[in-house]
């Protein structure tokens, strides 16, 4: 899986993934990961193939770090995601555009 | 019917998911259905590897069949280790906001909304389960 990490600013960071975001690469993203002092965690799923549960941990992780600082924001989200989220109601507690 | 038998640990997912993927594209699988089945591949393996056999390490068998009319792929994993029968873990409450969502129990749960069925036995000390998706 690829990370690609850009900051705008001092506090806004996108994350873009490509690949798959599952239980091998998951521990990967979790490590590289480093939100502190991020205002705004913006998440580029262009393009991410799918993510499996190890994955939403992280994101569920994540977002509840953001939910204490700032936003956390999912853009670029294909079908099989999308379904994986609206599956697992992680769409209720995502925010994604 | 082609089968592979491999350690199971994690980091044996991604052969396990170019096992059955190759045999996916040779049915011409829709791309979402080949997704949903390595999700489900991800879950399934990774459940094996840590609670099957822990804290040893043990085999994993992964068969492949093709049925047809109409046509659908199973995939069968059994492992000989502990007693484990995935189906009766408790389902998440996925209407729990973040504060309070638990992950445990999420994988299979994803894996039984998205496979047309799925079905478990434990039968001469080895955990049978096996999906099915149509194509």
């Amino acid at each position: 899986m690829t990370i690609n990490k850009t900051m705008e600013g001092t506090t806004t960071l996108t994350v873009a993934l490509g690949g798959r975001l599952d239980t091998v690469t998951a521990p990967e993203l979790s490590a590289a990961l480093d939100i502190t002092g991020v205002e705004e965690l913006i998440f580029d799923f262009a393009d991410l193939e799918y993510v499996s549960s190890a994955g939403l941990r992280v994101l569920l992780t994540a977002q509840k770090t953001m939910l204490t600082q700032g936003k956390m924001v999912i853009k670029n989200v294909n079908d099989t995601i999308m379904e994986v989220f609206e599956i697992t109601g992680f769409a209720d507690i995502l925010t994604i555009e | 019917m082609k089968e592979l038998t491999v350690d199971a640990v994690v980091s044996n997912i991604p052969l396990v998911t170019d096992f059955v993927d190759r045999q996916l594209e040779e049915l011409e699988c829709p791309i979402k259905a080949q997704m949903q089945i390595d999700i489900a591949i991800d879950e399934i393996f990774a459940n094996i590897s840590s609670y099957a056999y822990s804290p040893e390490v043990g085999p994993a068998i992964v068969r492949v069949e093709v049925l047809e009319d109409p046509l659908a792929v199973t995939i069968t994993f059994v492992d000989n280790g502990v007693p484990f029968d995935p189906l009766t873990a408790e389902t998440p409450d996925t209407t729990k906001d973040a504060e309070e969502r638990q992950i445990g129990g999420l994988g299979i749960f994803m894996v039984k909304q998205t496979m047309d069925s799925i079905s478990y036995e434990y039968k001469d000390g080895q955990n049978i389960l096996m999906i099915k998706k149509n194509l």
